[in-house]
C-alpha cells in the first residue's frame, strides 16, 4: 500500500483537522462527516490520522480486537481465544495499532458483516465464521469514502450496527455475535448525492471543507503534495517531527481527557445555545461539551471555557438543525448567528 | 459571470447557439492536431501521474488515429485494457472466480480490469453515461494507486496505477463524464470536427518515450514556476487544486519529452494551454495584473506573517511577466464560446441527477436489498449467491462423485465438489420504486397569484418529507402561452429552493399545455423505473389553447381531452381546485383526468401537503 501523506503537513483545512483529532482523544464523541468539494484532502486527512493514533491493547490471537481489560468485550462468542481463556489458558496481551478499516463502495454485505468462511467452508467442509470489516473496526474508526454512494442496503446495516455497539450475524446457520464500537468516519461531496438524514444524524461532528482560494495556502498545497509524489520516504523524514510531536500531544490528551472540568456556567451557555437553535434532544449538547472537553485537553487546558464552546458549536450542531426549507442561510451561518446571541461577538 | 459577458473577445460564440464545434469560429492558435499529438506523447510518458484524458470526439476516424497514436507510443509490455460501459463489479475491482473456485475447490480470487491495466491505460467507452457510483470506484483506485476489494469473501488490496482515457461521445451540451472522473484527468481534449485530411503523424517515436521516461524523474522545476501556474489557474477561475498540480506534471514531462531536466517557459505555457484553459470558468482579468492575485472571492486566509510578505513582494516583481504569460497562452487556447459552455455545464449538473440514474437503471437485477434467492442463470446480469449455490450443490454431494467414478473409473481423483447447473442459485433483490411527484400548478392572472405563495409552500414541505423518503418532486408552471418546468424531477432541496424563488406568475391559461407537461413528465419518470404522481393545482377554468392562441371554448376542450389522455397511462393524480368557490369545471375535470377531487378554496400549505403525499400513497 503506498505511504500515507502526513497529518500534520495538510495545509489549511483547520476545521477537519480539529475534528478528526477531538474523535481521537475521544472516540465517544461519535464520528466525523467531512463534506466538501473534490480534492480538498478529505480522504487524505483520515487516512493520514492511523499513524498519529497511539498502539491499543489487544487480546493476542483474538479476530475481534478483543480488548483484555473487559471480559465482556474481549470476545465473540465463536472465538477461540475466548474459548481457551474461559478453560483456564492465561490471557496473553499484545499492543497494536488502532485499527482505521476502510469500506470501498462495491463491498458486499458478506464481507461487511462477516460471514461463513468459504475457504474453510470448500476446503474442509467446516462451518467457520470469518469476520468482515466490523469486526476489524471494532476500537477504532471506520471510514467511508463517498458515503453519500453507499448502497441503501449497507447503510441501514451500519446504522444499525453503529446504533447498538454490537454487530450480530444471523446467516447461513451461523449464529454470532460479536461487539463492534467504532467512530463512523465519512466524507463526501453534496454534489453527487445527499446524505439520509438518519445517517447523518449518527455523526457527532459534521465539518465542511472548501478549496483554499488565496494564491499562498493553493501554492503551498501543491507544492507538498508533489513534494511528496516525487520522494515520500524523504518527505515524510522531514514531517517526523511533527507527526510525532502530534501524536504525542494526541496521547497526552487522551489520558488528559476524563479530568477536564466543565463549569457549570459552560453547561449553562450550551443549553441555552442548544435551546435558541432549536436543536431536538440532547445529543447536540451532549456532543458540543464532549467535544469541548477534548479540545480542552487537546490544547493542555484543565477547564472547558466558552472559547471552546465557540469553536465546536458548528461542527457539533450544524447538521442537527431542524431543516426549515424557507431559510435560504446554511446551517453554518445560523450556528454563528446563535454563538453570536448566546455568547456574545468574538472580540 | 458578469465579467464573461463583457469581455469574452467573440460575442458571436456567446450566442445562444449549441457549444459544437461550429459555434467556436475563432480559429485555434494551435493546429489541433498538434496538440492531440502532444497529448498522445505525454500520456506516454506518465499515465498515471496525469490521469488520463476526456477524449470528446464521435467514433471515427480521428478518434480511431489518436488512440492508435497512444498504443503505439505506450511501451509494448503497458497494458491496455477497455472498459464497457456495464462492467460488472467484479470485473472491475475484481473478486472471485467462480470456474477456479469450483474447480480448484478453494477460494480463488479473480483480478480486475483496474488491476490488469497497472502500469498502461483504460480506455473508458461511452464515459458520459458512467455513473457516480462507478465513477466514485475509479476515482478511489486513481487515488490510492490501489484497488481494495471486499467482496463475496474476498478481502484483498493489490497497487496498480493507471491512465485514463474516457471517450466522451456526447452529442449535446448537457451531457458529459461525471465531474469526480474529470477532476482526476490531466487533459479535456475534443477532436470534433478533426476530418481524414487533418490527421497528422505522431510527433515523437516510442524511444523518445521511453527516454523521456528514464529522464522524468529528474525533472527539477522552479519554485517561482510552481506559484505562476497556481496564479494562473486562479486567473482563470480554476477552483480544483488538482488542476494545478496536473499544469506542473505536464510541465515536467514535456520537459523530459524534450530531452531537458529543467522546466522551461515553453513547458509551462503548454502545460496551461493544455490543462488549466479548458477548465477556465472565465477569462482572466485584463492587463495591468493586479498586486494581489486576482480573486472575485473575498479573501478568507489571514494576510500571511510579515516576514513572508516581503519576500513575496519581491517574488511578485520578478514573476509577473511569468504568470502573465503563462495566462496569455492559455488564454489562446479558451474557447471563445464559454460562456455557452458554461450554461451548458450548469445545465448538465442540474440534470446530472437524472442521466446517472437512467443509467444506474439497468443494474437493478444487481442492486437494492437482497430479499433471498432462486434459482437462475448468473451469466445473464444477476449475482450468483454463492453460498446458496454451494448449499444446493451439497446434498448431492456423495451420489454425483459415485458418478464421477462410474464414468472416469481412472485414478485422477473428481474436484472436491461437483456442482451442476441446475444448482446455482442468484441473489433476488427488492428496489424500492422510486416515488416522483410532479405538481403542475396554474400560474395564471390575479387569482391564482395569490395561491402561488401556497403551491410554493407546499412543494417546500413536501419536499423536505421526501428528502427523508428518498423521492423526488418535479414542478411544472402554466401560464400564458404555455406551460414551462420550473424543477425537473430532484431530491435536492437547496435546488429546489432557488428554483422556486424564481417563480412566475401572470397570464392566461393554458391548463391543456399543463396537463400535456405533466402526462409528458409522468411517462418519462415511468420510463425510468420510477412511480409517477400528478398534483394539478387549477381552477378548471382554459382561456388558452395548445396552439397559445385565446379562446375559451377551443381551450377547455382541449383541457378535457388532455385530462382524458392522462387517466389512460394509469397515473395516480391529485387535482385541487384553487377558486374561491368550488367550481364544477374543476370537479368535471378531474372526472375526465380519473383525479381524486380536493377542493381547497383556503388552501394552505400544510394541508396540501399532506393531500399530496396521500395521492402518492395511493400510486405505490
Amino acid at each position: 500500500m503506498a505511504l500515507a501523506f502526513p497529518f500534520s503537513a495538510i495545509v489549511g483545512q483547520d476545521e477537519m483537522k480539529m475534528a478528526l483529532l477531538i474523535a481521537a482523544v475521544d472516540q465517544g464523541v461519535g464520528g466525523v462527516m467531512v463534506f466538501g468539494d473534490r480534492g480538498t484532502g478529505k480522504s487524505t486527512a483520515v487516512r493520514a490520522l492511523a499513524a498519529l493514533l497511539p498502539p491499543m491493547s489487544v487480546v493476542k490471537g483474538c479476530r475481534f480486537n478483543g480488548n483484555p481489560a473487559s471480559h465482556q468485550d474481549y470476545c465473540a462468542t465463536t472465538c477461540d481465544v475466548r474459548a481457551a481463556i474461559d478453560a483456564g489458558t492465561a490471557m496473553e496481551t499484545e499492543d497494536a495499532p488502532v485499527p482505521v478499516v476502510d469500506l470501498p463502495l462495491g463491498a458486499t454485505e458478506d464481507r461487511v458483516v462477516g460471514a461463513l468462511d468459504l475457504e474453510r467452508a470448500l476446503t474442509q467442509g467446516e462451518k467457520a465464521f470469518e469476520p468482515g470489516l466490523l469486526a476489524r473496526a471494532h476500537r477504532g474508526f471506520l471510514y467511508i469514502d463517498e458515503v453519500n454512494l453507499l448502497e441503501d442496503h449497507l447503510v441501514d446495516l451500519l446504522l444499525d450496527v453503529a446504533a447498538s455497539g454490537e454487530n450480530v450475524v444471523e446467516r447461513e446457520g451461523l449464529s454470532v455475535r460479536h461487539p463492534a464500537k467504532f467512530v463512523l468516519v465519512g466524507s463526501g461531496n453534496p454534489e453527487e448525492g445527499e446524505l439520509r438524514p438518519q445517517l447523518l444524524d449518527r455523526f457527532g461532528l459534521a465539518v465542511e471543507v472548501t478549496t483554499p482560494k488565496d494564491l499562498e495556502t493553493r501554492v503551498e498545497v501543491v507544492r507538498r503534495r508533489d513534494a511528496f509524489e516525487r520522494d515520500p520516504h524523504g518527505f515524510l523524514a522531514t514531517w517526523a517531527e511533527r507527526e510525532s510531536g502530534e501524536a504525542l500531544r494526541i496521547r497526552d490528551a487522551r489520558d488528559r481527557v476524563q479530568e477536564v472540568e466543565v463549569p457549570a456556567g459552560v453547561l449553562n451557555t450550551t443549553a441555552k445555545l442548544c435551546m435558541t437553535l432549536g436543536t431536538d434532544g440532547l445529543r447536540g449538547e451532549l456532543t458540543v461539551i464532549r467535544a469541548a472537553r477534548a479540545l480542552a485537553a487537546l490544547e493542555g487546558d484543565v477547564e472547558v471555557d466558552e472559547g471552546h464552546i465557540r469553536r465546536v458549536a458548528a461542527m457539533a450542531l450544524r447538521h442537527r438543525l431542524r431543516r426549515d426549507p424557507l431559510d435560504e442561510s446554511g446551517s453554518t451561518v445560523r450556528v454563528q448567528r446563535a454563538v453570536e446571541e448566546v455568547l456574545g461577538v468574538e472580540a | 459571470m458578469e465579467i464573461l459577458g463583457t469581455q469574452a473577445p467573440d460575442p458571436a460564440g456567446l450566442g445562444p447557439a449549441t457549444a459544437g464545434p461550429q459555434a467556436a469560429p475563432a480559429p485555434p492558435a494551435v493546429d489541433p492536431w498538434t496538440d492531440a499529438a502532444l497529448v498522445a506523447a505525454l500520456i506516454a510518458v506518465d499515465p498515471a501521474g496525469l490521469g488520463g484524458v476526456a477524449l470528446k470526439a464521435l467514433p471515427g476516424p480521428a478518434r480511431d488515429a489518436w488512440l492508435a497514436q497512444v498504443r503505439a507510443l505506450l511501451p509494448a509490455a503497458a497494458p491496455l485494457r477497455r472498459v464497457p460501459l456495464h462492467v460488472t463489479d467484479e470485473r472491475l475491482l475484481g473478486g472471485l472466480d467462480l470456474a477456479a473456485t469450483l474447480h480448484a475447490g478453494r477460494p480463488v480470487a479473480e483480478r480486475g480490469l483496474l488491476v490488469e491495466a497497472d502500469g498502461g491505460v483504460i480506455v473508458l467507452a461511452m464515459a458520459e453515461r458512467v455513473g457516480t457510483a462507478a465513477a466514485a470506484k475509479l476515482g478511489m483506485a486513481i487515488d490510492h494507486g490501489a484497488v481494495r476489494v471486499e467482496r463475496d469473501g474476498i478481502a484483498s488490496v493489490t497497487p496498480t496505477r493507471f491512465g485514463v482515457v474516457a471517450l466522451d461521445e456526447s452529442v449535446g451540451p448537457d451531457e458529459g463524464p461525471p465531474e469526480a472522473l474529470l477532476d482526476r484527468l490531466a487533459f479535456h481534449m475534443e477532436l470534433e470536427g478533426l476530418r481524414q485530411r487533418d490527421i497528422g503523424e505522431a510527433l515523437h517515436d516510442a524511444d523518445e518515450i521511453v527516454a523521456a521516461r528514464a529522464l522524468l524523474d529528474r525533472v527539477t522545476i522552479e519554485d517561482q514556476a510552481m506559484e505562476a501556474l497556481c496564479g494562473a489557474a486562479i486567473a482563470m477561475g480554476v477552483p480544483s487544486l488538482r488542476a494545478p498540480l496536473f499544469a506542473l506534471r505536464v510541465a515536467r514531462a514535456a520537459a523530459a519529452l524534450d530531452r531537458r531536466t529543467a522546466v522551461e517557459q515553453d513547458d509551462l505555457t503548454l502545460a496551461a494551454r493544455l490543462v488549466l484553459a479548458p477548465r477556465a470558468t472565465r477569462m482572466p482579468p485584463p492587463p495591468p495584473p493586479p498586486e494581489q492575485p486576482p480573486e472575485d472571492e473575498e479573501e478568507e486566509e489571514p494576510p500571511p506573517p510579515d516576514d513572508g510578505e516581503d519576500e513575496r513582494d519581491q517574488q511578485d516583481d520578478e514573476d509577473k511577466p511569468l504568470e502573465d504569460r503563462i495566462v496569455d497562452a492559455a488564454q489562446a487556447a479558451i474557447p471563445a464560446n464559454l460562456l455557452a459552455r458554461l450554461m451548458a455545464a450548469a445545465e448538465r449538473k442540474r440534470r446530472q441527477g437524472i442521466l446517472g440514474r437512467s443509467g444506474e437503471q439497468r443494474k437493478a437485477l444487481t442492486r437494492g436489498r437482497p430479499i433471498g434467492s432462486r434459482r437462475g442463470d448468473p451469466r445473464a446480469g444477476a449475482r450468483l449467491a454463492l453460498i446458496e449455490t454451494l448449499r444446493a450443490a451439497a446434498p448431492w454431494q456423495p451420489l454425483r462423485r459415485a458418478e464421477v467414478q462410474l464414468w472416469e473409473d481412472s485414478g485422477r481423483a473428481p474436484p472436491r465438489v461437483l456442482v451442476r447447473k441446475d444448482d446455482f442459485r442468484i441473489t433476488r433483490f427488492k428496489k424500492r420504486s422510486q416515488a416522483t411527484i410532479i405538481f403542475a400548478v396554474d400560474a395564471s392572472g390575479s387569482a391564482a397569484i395569490a395561491r402561488l405563495g401556497e403551491a410554493k409552500g407546499a412543494v417546500e414541505l413536501l419536499l423536505a418529507d421526501c428528502y427523508a423518503r428518498r423521492d423526488q418532486v418535479a414542478l411544472i408552471a402554466f401560464r400564458g402561452k404555455g406551460a414551462e418546468t420550473l424543477l425537473p424531477p430532484t431530491r435536492s432541496l437547496a435546488r429546489a429552493k432557488k428554483r422556486l424563488a424564481g417563480f412566475p406568475g401572470g397570464g392566461g391559461t393554458p391548463l391543456a399545455s399543463g396537463i400535456e407537461a405533466a402526462h409528458l413528465m409522468a411517462e418519462v419518470a415511468r420510463t425510468r423505473g420510477e412511480t409517477p404522481s400528478i398534483v394539478i393545482l387549477t381552477d378548471g377554468r382554459a382561456n388558452v389553447t395548445l396552439e397559445g392562441i385565446g379562446g375559451r371554448a377551443r381551450a377547455e376542450e382541449q383541457a378535457k381531452a388532455a385530462a382524458e389522455g392522462l387517466r389512460v397511462i394509469g397515473v395516480s393524480t391529485l387535482l385541487v381546485d384553487m377558486s374561491l368557490r368550488p367550481a364544477p369545471k374543476a370537479e368535471a375535470l378531474a372526472q375526465a383526468m380519473g383525479a381524486t377531487y380536493m377542493p381547497l378554496p383556503r388552501a394552505d400549505a400544510r394541508a396540501l401537503s399532506t393531500a399530496a403525499r396521500s395521492a402518492a400513497q395511493t400510486a405505490e
